[in-house]
């Protein structure tokens, strides 16, 4: 047992090296040169290099003019307390189907999606007024995306085909044409819709 | 159901079957050292590393000397780990938006033991308790060296079988450093690349604050104008965590998280990299032990059960929640991917989170990409029993191996006394000796499980304040069956040495964080650690040509024989356990019973 004493603890601590230090950075170090602008987390930003928001990372609608995405106004707000008192991280509701608070918070979206658009009685997509899993989920799907486009337009005075082409802009199919799911960057949308990108 | 699913499905085994023969030949060049391309560059290294360790690279080892190493190394890891989680204040080399505070001793250890057995169970939030360096020397490197460790094992527990008339399984500390170097270290460093191309951050930047496009208020009524995006080397931890067969995340929601997880892309890779290891070893291990079909069979009896497992777990989900569909939601695809959307992502849809579900929660790994508490009964129930089948199909990176075959001996312990006969495994007779490892590791699962799991539903510690408001924090956050099935899930999986959980389960306090310690150790070593003797057991043996009325290795009526003492051994130990949580769950969802 003492003659593998030395062994374990070398190794331990070279292969720590290697695997913990050299390889992260490495890592970090080639995708710094190669790929800067996903390395640096995809943050959007307009001509004046002023930070807009992430194109991975959802913000939070709930004014009748923008895209709304998966963040609804019941549930919490990842990343907007984030300071060294009130920590929030990522995080899904996590609760199960039976759940009565789940109905309950699936029933507070559609209110807030009735109430923002009385004259659209077309069933709501499921992705729309569940939780994602990360709290964070930048898209929502074309259908969901499809039923805001005339709240959207009244509310912006413009036509819905103008509403349409920008969410058409922003939308992705599947990768490959099999993989994943076609889905619409919410924020992209929003950004355009205001004017600030293009 | 969802024709894109399925053709999701379909190709993802067809490019793991694809990839097992290549994978295999080359885990069985690596590990008898025999020449790679890699050599030039690597060789120099391993020099340097024997040297240094006093390590003679041609000097074999007897399977307790094995064993004994083993264990040293993973306690060393664990130590390692904790005293940097303690220490962590003092540590970190960049400026993070929150000030990184030690973690409890309770929680440390927890972490320290269940990185060191890769379960990487996770009590904790990524982003906002870690550092970037306890995530990087600390937690990326524990995600490299554990998985190397068991890979080690499960090589050892190959050459047992290959071997006769031999006192010897390999030498512990070449099989760590050629795994290290040669297979996780190559394969991560190019699948993390291909990662951050995709969008996983690479940076030590601070966290990185951004203006919102709409101010909000919060619950409180106060402004809301920013929010706080966490950064870091992501990438680096993302890729290994899969390989390793480790699956800790660097936030907390794991591969749900947009920065981990970014497009249908990284989900294929992340998911491949659990997988297309394990899978190989098949191959490995018929070419080592010279009965090639027998590898192709044992990959047959995993593919069929991962097979059943997507079909009832994508039936589950695809149908969706009844009670959100009574509220007049559309959970119907058709622009969208309908079914049981809460805890999903978009980009992933039903087919891509099922995908990752069945993939983790059979792999060993608990990366998952969207929250399992929030599964139908049945799709969360498929994802537990993979877990209790004993991570066999495909399996931890090494482990998965010798889980297989211990229940396969079973299979022919009882096939043999049915014909009376002595069972007989590769020409190795499965006697007295043998037979009672192979019943070691096969009762330590229940035990430990369903021992755990009662103490934590019987006692206040275990339930937390939902039924006892004297305790001060909750643990069982859903009521009903579900807040039973989230206990039973916790210690399934921290045995199975997983780490996927049923998030909702306030698992950060000491009766978790010690309990389920207990099982990780348990499953990791109690499994290990028979597995090696059985090795230096059958090592022994001088191997007989296969006598008559043995049943053959290579036929189908071999992979039935296994498939059935699978789930024969699970269903016996555990469909009371299941009928308590998901089954009744179920029959309430779709009103059956009230």
């Amino acid at each position: 047992m003492l003659k593998q004493l030395r062994p374990a603890i070398v190794s331990l601590v070279v292969l720590t090296i290697l695997t913990g230090l050299a390889y992260p950075l490495l890592v970090t170090g080639i995708s710094q040169v190669l790929f800067n602008y996903q390395a640096n987390g995809s943050i959007i930003r307009d001509a004046q290099g002023n930070a807009l928001g992430s194109e991975l990372i959802g913000q939070q609608f709930d004014a009748p003019q923008y895209l709304w995405g998966r963040l609804s106004a019941t549930g919490p707000l990842p990343y907007t307390a984030f300071n060294g008192e009130t920590l929030t991280g990522s995080s899904g509701s996590n609760l199960g189907p039976l759940n009565p608070a789940l109905e309950e918070a699936v029933q507070g979206r559609i209110d807030a999606l009735r109430e923002a658009d009385p004259a659209n009685t077309l069933p709501i997509p499921v992705d729309l007024v569940t939780a994602s899993g990360s709290g964070l989920d930048p898209h929502v799907s074309p259908a969901a995306a499809e039923y805001q486009v005339t709240r959207i337009a009244e509310a912006r005075d413009i036509s819905a085909d103008q509403v349409r082409q920008v969410i058409a802009k922003y939308t992705e199919g599947r990768t490959l044409g099999l993989f994943g799911e076609p889905r619409v960057n919410v924020l992209r949308v929003n950004l355009e819709l205001d004017g600030k990108i293009s | 159901m969802n024709v894109w699913s399925y053709a999701q499905y379909a190709l993802f085994l067809a490019i793991v079957i694809a990839l097992v023969w290549p994978a295999g030949a080359y885990l069985a060049r690596v590990f008898a050292a025999e020449r790679t391309l890699l050599d030039p560059l690597l060789r120099p290294i391993e020099r340097l590393i024997y040297r240094a360790a006093g390590v003679d690279a041609r000097e074999e080892m007897s399977w307790q000397q094995y064993a004994v190493s083993f264990v040293l190394f993973s306690a060393g890891g664990t130590l390692l780990l904790y005293a940097l989680l303690r220490l962590q204040p003092g540590l970190h080399p960049a400026d993070p938006a929150f000030a990184p505070v030690p973690l409890a001793p309770d929680l440390a250890m927890n972490t320290a033991i269940s990185f060191a057995t890769t379960t990487t169970w996770q009590a904790y939030g990524g982003e906002t308790t870690m550092s970037y360096w306890s995530q990087m020397v600390g937690l990326a490197a524990q995600n490299f060296l554990a998985g190397a460790a068991g890979l080690a094992v499960g090589m050892a527990f190959i050459r047992g079988l290959a071997r006769q008339v031999s006192g010897t399984v390999g030498n512990f500390w070449v099989d760590l450093t050629r795994a290290t170097l040669w297979v996780l270290l190559p394969i991560a460093l190019i699948g993390a690349l291909v990662l951050v191309w995709q969008g996983v951050p690479a940076n030590f930047s601070p966290y990185q604050p951004v203006a919102l496009l709409q101010p909000l208020q919060n619950a409180e009524g106060q402004a809301v104008t920013q929010q706080i995006i966490p950064q870091g080397p992501v990438a680096a931890l993302e890729l290994i965590k899969n390989l390793g067969t480790n699956g800790g995340g660097f936030f907390n929601v794991n591969a749900a998280h947009p920065y981990e997880n970014p497009t249908p892309l990284t989900n294929l890779i992340e998911l491949l990299a659990i997988v297309v290891l394990p899978a190989g070893l098949t191959a490995t291990f018929g070419r080592m032990v010279g009965n090639q079909r027998h590898g192709w069979l044992l990959l047959a009896v995993m593919v069929t059960l991962f097979v059943a497992g997507l079909a009832i777990c994508d039936w589950a989900e695809q149908a969706g929640n009844p009670r959100v569909a009574a509220l007049g939601v559309d959970i119907l695809p058709g622009g969208h991917s309908g079914g049981n959307m809460e805890g999903k992502e978009t980009r992933f849809g039903i087919g891509g989170s099922v995908l990752a579900a069945i993939t983790t929660s059979n792999g060993a790994t608990g990366s998952y990409n969207s929250m399992h508490a929030s599964y139908t009964p049945i799709g969360g129930a498929v994802a537990l029993v993979n877990m209790l089948l004993g991570e066999l199909v495909f399996g931890g990176l090494g482990t998965g191996i010798y889980s297989i075959i211990l229940v396969a001996l079973i299979g022919l312990f009882i096939g043999g006394l049915m014909v009376g006969r002595t069972p007989e495994y590769l020409g190795k007779q499965i006697t007295v000796p043998e037979i009672k490892l192979v019943a070691l590791a096969t009762t330590i699962a229940p035990l430990t499980v369903l021992l755990l799991s009662a103490l934590a539903i019987a006692t206040p510690w275990g339930r937390g304040a939902l039924y006892d408001p004297q305790v001060a924090y909750t643990s069982i956050f859903n009521p009903g069956p579900h807040g039973f099935t989230e206990v039973f899930y916790a210690y399934a999986s921290a045995f199975a040495n997983n780490g996927q959980n049923f998030a909702s389960l306030g698992a950060n306090n000491p009766f978790y964080n010690i309990t389920l310690a207990l099982a990780m150790m348990v499953g990791r070593f109690g499994l290990a650690i028979p597995a090696l003797a059985l090795a230096g057991l059958f090592a022994q043996q001088r191997r007989k040509p296969a006598s008559i009325g043995a049943l053959p290795l290579d036929t189908p009526l071999f992979a039935l024989l296994t498939l059935g003492t699978i789930l024969l051994v699970s269903a016996l130990n555990y469909i009371p356990m299941l009928a308590l949580g998901p089954l009744i769950e179920h029959l309430l969802m779709v009103g059956v019973a009230n």
